[in-house]
């Protein structure tokens, strides 16, 4: 029983860790409706600055909640900071397309981490008084984690009074009803943007910082962190602080005791909570429609116009260059470089597929990708199946898996599908990792090879026609009347519906055929690399795809053919090119971002039609 | 410790033009050889394991090279994923002609390259995946490995662990293929050698995300006699800060994995534990002529100590260089040959690569850690031959597929 208690402590104690994190993400998506993929790494500069400054300051209360507090200040200055140079170019852009730059935030953070404090793991000072522990009910209980169990309802409250008693916090809570509205009766927008960053920011780098007593301090905790803050969030419900701290709670608490049961829960567990609030309430716990979204969808994306036949003589062009390149380039490298490229250019249009012309954003396509590679290399694996066969099954497992997730993703609209997608994706992966009889586990299938007949030429000349074909197919049903409609239903669900085309049915077809896609990709990438594992689904090959699309353009057909040849070419130079790839890599990205808010092949378009007006 | 970060740069920018061959010897041409590890992700190991590397190829260079030749290695960086490592290893055969492969620190990494060596037939020296599989489930003809095993080093610490008067033992591993597998030869190797202990709990947090609270708690409910921790990096310091404070590990004995190594031992500071029973390696203690040298060297070399990682990366040349030299060749089936039995004299001692399942004979040393000038150290230590704790012939030949 005592146990028992303590454990609900511990829950707590987490809770309040990780609510400190959320609440600064929930703050800013609910103003400025960015995903912020760096808030991970803002909390981890928050830790790291935090390392440095209380360890140079007297030791003391004074230095060390000093420190942890100026720390959080830095932290909210650098947030703000890169609201003003970079967030702010890019508000027009397509929905999502910020996501892009703050991965290349990400990317520059971390090998500037690296740089700065180097790669040991550093152990920061305990809180001064707060060393030892406290005897509750027999058994002991660190200090700390009690003071951390007060500052996460404190925090909370103050944030509450802030957003109730203030001017300030009245246009934040009307800015995250209605962003439109708020500019129209003349409140600065720019200003309150700013300002909100700073805010989340400086929570973000707060969490980080009271970690020190507590965790070491490593290159790690960016990631570790970022999905279960963004899962607190959209649990919680996007803009909503109390929702933020029941699902903090919730998750903490649900921790705390799943592992005295299942020990390895910690695996999947933050993503089973999300699956099914999310399947039963579609915008979290506390989330609200927001009337601001009902007004942006009413304007239509730019339509889909038919390529330009200099475009189709271009394209023809390059499949044919692609197919003979071999020829010319020396060496099988080149080839494995080329059957990547080709691969990519597949699983980056079936995403788009439902992104673009779908209207629904996947953060977890990489679940259909790696359920193929697994589908073929399973039937490879156990039934000894030749090549064509186990490629044929990669589709149709894919296919029946997007069946299953999609049926319940489609439902759901924005960031919130997006969220049950990566949930659905992550609980696959977790099989794939922890079903080590079936699947082997992290160390995975082996000895996955193409047939004998299939030379390394032939196995790239098979992903070249099966990636041209495929991206075609998908090319031409998005023009097709199903593609009409789809558009129709995410332009405008009311009048779509109004004329007979059912939203959902058309979007789950669509995420089927984007999964099914996604899989032949997976097939072919599991006989390219004779290997599959965990990692063929795991997060970060569904960002991979998101910055393949993103990058190339989401409103353009062309977009993530453009964009998985630029993202793979990129990262393919880099990494033999230098070792601080990951710095060069963010910085070209955010470059690219600034450069081209449209996308590669947006930016194309944008410069034909002007050249075709004038 | 905040020197480390910019000290790797400016060694990485040597590293190029010091692994060229001189302009003196540009007759002779270079050895190459391929190396890819995961670099971005595992920098704590990884940065001393390329130090120590690019040490042992300018040592080798001006002795001389082999037979005349100069090495040179093209590193590449595969960000812990295997199917980048697989497209680098397709790179460096291909394009680069590198001799042969090594490197690899996550065992799936390994794992894949191991593979694809066996399918493109190269030879590959697997310098730190620590799985048991890359030498006996999924061993093949074409791949071989430096490091003391899971179960190598799990033989080493049960030798202890069975010497305690514990009978009631908790367990905590990260929830991987290491983990797991620590976790499984520990308590079937403990049950052979004491038949009355019996497992009272175990823990399994997610690699890197533990919730060390929680965790410390499940394994205090059990009331276990001793523990065996498998965690290392983050996980370790978080589980070790928590524990201490909740009064984890008194009175209990701990046996621990790797624990102490410096990597792992000096973030700790001085919260390091006192007398877990640990593998690891006390670099400051150890003054055999072979070490002392190597340690010297090191420190001349980079201002810094040696780590685990860098008699890794060290030796994963010296065993290079050694096979290079016998066999006189670069044919891939005669290096396979020749590194079946190869002899070579490893920092640790002599060293030997297993004809029957390509693992070398490298031990690790186990002790007990210990507290001095404000961090942790280990005390009480031996060297534990890798050689004495290997399974027999008869059983290895079940273990392994032939080749």
């Amino acid at each position: 029983m005592e146990n028992l208690l303590l454990q609900a402590l511990n829950g707590l104690a987490s809770a309040s860790s990780l609510f400190l994190v959320a609440s600064g993400l929930t703050v800013i998506f609910g103003v400025t409706r960015i995903v912020n993929f760096a808030h991970g790494s803002l909390y981890m500069l928050g830790a790291y600055l935090a390392f440095s400054i209380v360890t140079h300051l007297p030791r003391g209360h004074a230095g060390f909640w000093g420190g942890v507090l100026l720390a959080a200040l830095a932290v909210g200055a650098i947030g703000a900071l890169l609201e003003l140079v970079l967030l702010r170019r890019i508000y027009r852009a397509p929905e999502l397309f910020q996501l892009l730059a703050t991965f290349g935030v990400v990317l520059v953070v971390q090998d500037l981490a690296l740089l700065s404090w180097g790669a040991q793991d550093l152990l920061g000072p305990r809180a001064p008084g707060l060393r030892g522990s406290v005897e509750l009910l027999g058994l002991r209980f660190p200090l700390y984690e009690l003071v951390l169990i007060g500052i996460g309802p404190l925090v909370l409250g103050l944030l509450l009074l802030l957003f109730k008693c203030t001017r300030w916090g009245t246009l934040v809570r009307a800015a995250t009803q209605d962003r439109e509205m708020v500019g129209a009766l003349g409140v600065n927008q720019r200003w309150l943007f700013t300002s909100v960053f700073f805010l989340g920011s400086l929570l973000a780098g707060l969490g980080g910082a009271l970690q020190l007593p507590r965790e070491s301090v490593n290159l790690h905790m960016d990631l570790a962190i970022i999905t279960e803050t963004f899962v607190v969030v959209v649990v919680g419900g996007l803009g909503s602080l109390p929702g933020a701290a029941l699902a903090a709670l919730l998750i903490g608490e649900l921790h705390a005791f799943g592992i005295l049961i299942f020990p390895k829960i910690t695996l999947v567990l933050v993503f089973l909570v999300m699956a099914v609030v999310l399947v039963i309430r579609p915008r979290g716990l506390f989330g609200k429609a927001q009337v601001a979204q009902a007004a942006v969808a009413s304007v239509a994306e730019p339509v889909l116009m038919r390529a330009p036949k200099q475009l189709k003589w271009l394209g023809l062009a390059a499949l044919l260059g692609a197919a003979v390149a071999p020829a010319y380039l020396a060496g099988d490298y080149a080839l494995i470089v080329l059957t990547d490229m080709a691969i990519a250019v597949l699983f980056a249009a079936s995403l788009h597929f439902i992104m673009g012309p779908g209207g629904m954003a996947s953060f977890g396509h990489a679940a259909y990708f790696g359920i193929g590679a697994y589908g073929a290399a399973l039937l490879a694996k156990w039934f000894a199946a030749p090549m064509v066969p186990a490629l044929l099954a990669a589709p149709l497992c894919a296919g029946l898996a997007g069946a299953l997730f999609g049926f319940f993703c489609v439902r759901l609209s924005g960031v919130y599908s997006a969220m049950l997608t990566l949930a659905f994706a992550q609980i696959a992966w977790s099989i794939a990792f922890q079903w080590v009889e079936l699947t082997g586990g992290d160390n995975g299938i082996l000895g996955v090879w193409p047939d004998a007949w299939a030379t390394k030429l032939h196995y790239y000349w098979l992903t070249l026609g099966l990636s041209a074909a495929g991206t075609l197919l998908l090319r031409r049903m998005a023009m097709s009347p199903f593609g009409y409609a789809l558009r129709a239903q995410r332009d405008n669900a009311l009048r779509a519906e109004a004329i007979g085309i059912g939203g959902f049915e058309f979007r789950w077809v669509a995420f089927v055929l984007a999964a099914a896609f996604a899989g032949v990709a997976g097939g072919l990438f599991a006989f390219a690399k004779g290997s599959v594992f965990p990692t063929a689904l795991d997060i970060p090959r569904s960002v991979d795809a998101l910055l393949m699309v993103l990058l190339g353009g989401v409103q353009t057909l062309a977009g993530p053919i453009l964009g998985a040849l630029a993202f793979t070419g990129l990262h393919e130079q880099l990494v033999r090119a230098t070792d601080y790839w990951r710095l060069v890599l963010g910085g070209v990205i955010l470059l690219l971002v600034l450069a081209f808010p449209q996308g590669l092949a947006g930016a194309v378009r944008q410069w034909w039609e002007s050249k075709g007006r004038a | 410790m905040v020197g480390i970060g910019f000290g790797r740069r400016s060694v990485l920018g040597g590293v190029a033009a010091l692994a060229a061959p001189k302009v003196g010897r540009a007759q002779a041409e270079a050895l190459k050889i391929g190396e890819i590890n995961s670099y971005t992700a595992q920098p704590a190991f990884l940065q001393p394991y390329r130090q120590a590397w690019t040490l042992a190829v300018e040592q080798v260079n001006a002795a001389g090279g082999i037979h005349g030749r100069p090495l040179q290695t093209v590193h590449r960086d595969d960000a812990g994923k295997p199917e980048d490592a697989v497209r680098h290893a397709g790179e460096l055969i291909n394009s680069e002609k590198v001799v042969l492969l090594a490197g690899g620190f996550l065992s799936n990494v390994g794992l894949a390259l191991g593979d694809f060596a066996l399918q493109n037939k190269r030879l590959f020296v697997a310098s730190e995946p620590l799985t048991d599989a890359i030498v006996w489930s999924k061993g093949n003809r074409y791949t071989f490995r430096l490091r003391a095993s899971t179960y190598m080093q799990c033989a080493m610490l049960v030798e202890e662990a069975a010497k305690l008067p514990a009978k009631k033992w908790a367990l905590v591993a990260p929830n991987y293929e290491y983990g797991q597998s620590a976790v499984r030869w520990f308590k079937e190797l403990l049950k052979a050698a004491k038949p009355d202990v019996e497992f009272v709990a175990e823990q399994f947090p997610a690699l890197g995300r533990i919730d060390a609270g929680a965790t410390v708690q499940a394994l205090a409910a059990s009331s276990p006699e001793a523990i065996f921790n498998v965690t290392f990096g983050a996980d370790l310091t978080n589980f070790v800060r928590q524990g201490a404070t909740r009064g984890l590990f008194e009175r209990r004995a701990v046996v621990s994995l790797l624990t102490g190594e410096p990597e792992y031992l000096d973030p700790l500071g001085d919260e390091a534990p006192e007398g877990w029973i640990v593998t690891g390696y006390p670099w400051d203690q150890i003054n055999t002529p072979a070490h002392t040298l190597f340690r010297d060297a090191y420190r001349r070399r980079f201002n810094d100590y040696p780590r685990l990682g860098s008699v890794v990366g060290y030796d994963t040349v010296q065993a290079i260089a050694a096979l290079l030299r016998k066999a006189n060749t670069t044919e891939t089936e005669k290096l396979v040959d020749a590194m079946k039995g190869l002899n070579f004299g490893s920092v640790f001692g002599d060293v030997s690569f297993r004809a029957q399942d390509h693992q070398s004979t490298m031990g690790a040393f186990v002790g007990k850690t210990v507290l001095r000038n404000g961090r942790g150290t280990m005390v009480d230590w031996r060297y534990a031959d890798g050689a004495k704790y290997l399974p027999s012939d008869a059983v290895v030949q079940t273990l392994r597929p032939a080749g």
